[in-house]
């Protein structure tokens, strides 16, 4: 079995580029370049140094001793919320910015949930002086403002979506039509691994830092390259993707994917796109979706904005379909659990994303001699009100 | 009967419009194409409302999410189509809707459906060509729907080639960089364009559709072009106050 993308863009049944014509030139133009532009000894160069001196990379992974005590078992966490600007997201925009610029292209759109990935996107724009604008929710807008003011600050101009449910779906949507109305000028710069071909194979390989580090640190600290369980967060599935990149082949490691399951999966307020999904088209990828009989998409529900989305990746809906990897949800409550659990037992204050990957340490049962990595993909310091609002009660 | 092609031999300066089922009420498409129909528009588009749909504007999005809120489903479309056939012969019906929305009917329930209802043709924006040709294209042909695709300023000439020899419906000529709805009046650039489109000599009938809005961008389409199609700027007037069928002819008449 492959879990690589094949030469049309599938992974299994899931991928492709499912675009209307007016996308079709944008998107072969970044088909036939990528690999050549990104494979480059000057390309990786550029990219390397920046993650170095300007991400803050290599993240450490960090020995959680405390944690391990807890769940009797050996609990490492991959510190992906000490990157510059607070998450896993800057690897990829530092990689497609630089591919951006090589393309020519003079203006940087972007879709985001939570904010993360556009203050990730704005922060690279003014890194790189050019024109940068965000396509945001409405709803979002509002009750994600901290970021919002970073994208501001940062130089970015914030469009509120205000069509369909004014999410992050939606987002997508508005940033996908600037494309199709700026085909010439303008790079999308997307967040996670979904979209057409290649954006998903694109965003796994800038992401893939997180386990290229992973296997030398693992090798130094525990004498073994490969851990027995990473567990990671999907929301679109990019800190995942990053995570297991370079284990996808490797059967000894298991792959744990923490859907959100919101109020849970059942409650009709839920983002667990595996358990509730079916195969459908969403943003131009044949991928697992949340949707109707008629096929409209609908609208998810989480506690954390990066993970409300209607939609997995096609690598992970392959990862999903053929047993590879290991599914499983995590509630709102179980999420915000875990998060006070890891500030008071380690001192670290997680992303509710993240905080959800963390929640599946109590769902699984730990081997005492295991080692466990748990992907923690961004810091809390967005989601303060929200803790606040539950450090009350 | 190909009502496709008779239009296209009988007829000069097409005017193809576009509606979104179940707007603005659930059942209206029925009295707005049988209306259409009497004021001599020529082929009817009717969209399959979309909760995502990526290649339309504002406008369209905004009556595809009201159709959808008044509960259209695509079976109810069919049904209607099947009504409008009762009194409307000869008018080629298009619907026009996005690959999600077959894959989960069914292609070949969808298609099946279709051509029993009396639907001639389809319009896909984002089922690419090569899935089309290697998955569908058999069973399309099976059925006698046809299909129509979109080239735009961007597509190449040889990949113009390769789809209108696929389109056979029409050939869809986006008129510009847009989404539906774009822009209100019709540039240089898109008249080069246009001529150069037309020099192409094509053996395929070719409307141009995105902001054709009015009797004078429609009128400019129709010296390159068979004819035109016009979406939002006929949504956009069935939004105003008064009856359908005042609304419709008041239309019609400023175009043609
Ligand atoms: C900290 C953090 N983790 C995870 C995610 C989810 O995205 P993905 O599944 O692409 O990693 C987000 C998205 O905003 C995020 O901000």
């Amino acid at each position: 079995m492959s879990y690589s993308v094949n030469n049309n863009g599938f992974y299994g049944d899931f991928g492709g580029a499912f675009i209307p014509e007016m996308l079709h030139h944008n998107v072969e133009e970044l088909k036939n370049c990528y690999l050549d532009i990104i494979e480059s000894d000057e390309f990786i160069t550029e990219y390397k140094a920046l993650l170095k001196d300007y991400v803050g990379r290599p993240t450490p992974l960090y020995f959680a001793k405390n944690l391990s005590k807890k769940y009797q078992s050996n609990i490492f966490l991959k510190r992906e919320d000490l990157n510059h600007t607070g998450a896993h997201k800057v690897n990829n925009t530092v990689g497609q910015i630089l591919l951006a610029k090589k393309m020519g292209k003079t203006r940087i759109i972007a879709e985001t949930g939570a904010g993360q990935h556009g203050v990730a996107t704005a922060t690279v724009c003014a890194l790189m002086n050019l024109p940068c604008i965000v396509y945001m929710g409405k709803i979002d807008i509002q009750r994600q403002a901290p970021n919002v003011a970073r994208m501001k600050m940062l130089g970015a101009e914030v469009r509120p979506a205000t069509s369909g449910s004014k999410t992050l779906k939606d987002a997508t949507n508005e940033a996908i039509r600037d494309w199709i109305a700026n085909p010439e000028d303008t790079y999308y710069l997307i967040g996670s691994v979904v979209g057409p071909h290649p954006y998903p194979d694109l965003v796994a390989r800038f992401q893939s830092i997180i386990s290229e580090e992973m296997k030398t640190q693992l090798q130094k600290q525990t004498g073994k390259n490969y851990p027995n369980k990473i567990i990671a967060c999907v929301g679109g599935g990019s800190n995942a993707a990053g995570a297991f990149y370079h284990f996808l082949e490797n059967e000894e490691v298991e792959l744990i994917a923490v859907e959100a399951d919101g109020k849970g999966v059942h409650s009709g307020q839920s983002a667990a796109t595996t358990e509730l999904g079916t195969s459908g088209i969403i943003h131009g990828s044949k991928t697992l979706m949340m949707q109707n009989s008629e096929g409209q998409i609908t609208e998810p529900y989480s506690i954390s904005a990066g993970l409300d989305y209607p939609g997995i990746g096609p690598l992970h809906a392959h990862l999903f379909k053929s047993g590879r990897g290991t599914f499983m949800g995590a509630t709102d409550q179980e999420a915000l659990d875990a998060a006070f659990e890891l500030t008071q037992l380690e001192g670290i204050i997680p992303a509710l994303e993240s905080a959800h990957a963390l929640a599946a340490l109590n769902k699984l049962t730990l081997k005492k001699d295991e080692c466990v990595v748990v992907n923690l993909s961004g810091r809390g310091d967005k989601d303060m009100e929200t803790y606040m609002t539950h450090l009350s009660c | 009967m190909n009502r496709i092609k008779e239009t296209f031999q009988n007829k000069k300066d097409i005017l193809n419009i576009y509606l979104t089922a179940g707007y603005p009420q659930l059942n209206d498409a029925v009295e707005i194409v049988q209306e259409l129909a009497k004021q001599g528009v020529d082929m009817v588009e009717v969209g399959m409302p979309f909760s995502d749909p990526l290649a339309d504007g504002p406008v369209i999005q905004k009556s595809s999410e009201i159709a959808i809120a008044n509960g259209i489903t695509v079976q109810q479309i069919f049904e209607q189509v099947q009504e409008i056939r009762k009194t409307v012969k000869d008018l080629p019906i298009f619907l026009m809707g996005y690959y999600n929305q077959l894959i989960q009917y069914g292609i070949a329930d969808f298609l099946a459906t279709a051509e029993k209802v009396g639907v001639d043709g389809l319009i896909i924006p984002d089922l690419p060509l090569a899935t089309y040709q290697n998955e569908h294209k058999k069973l399309f042909e099976a059925h006698h729907i046809k299909m129509s695709f979109l080239i735009t300023p961007q597509t190449n000439e040889q990949r113009i080639s390769e789809i209108a020899q696929e389109s056979s419906g029409f050939l869809y000529v986006v008129s510009s960089y847009a989404i539906t709805g774009g822009k209100s009046s019709i540039e240089e650039s898109q008249l080069a364009y246009f001529k150069k489109i037309e020099a192409l000599q094509l053996d395929v009938p070719k409307l141009i559709g995105f902001g054709i809005s009015d009797s004078e961008t429609f009128n400019t389409a129709c010296k390159y072009a068979e004819g035109a199609i016009i979406g939002s700027a006929f949504i956009k007037a069935l939004t105003n106050e008064g009856d359908l069928k005042t609304k419709i002819d008041k239309f019609v008449q400023k175009i043609k």
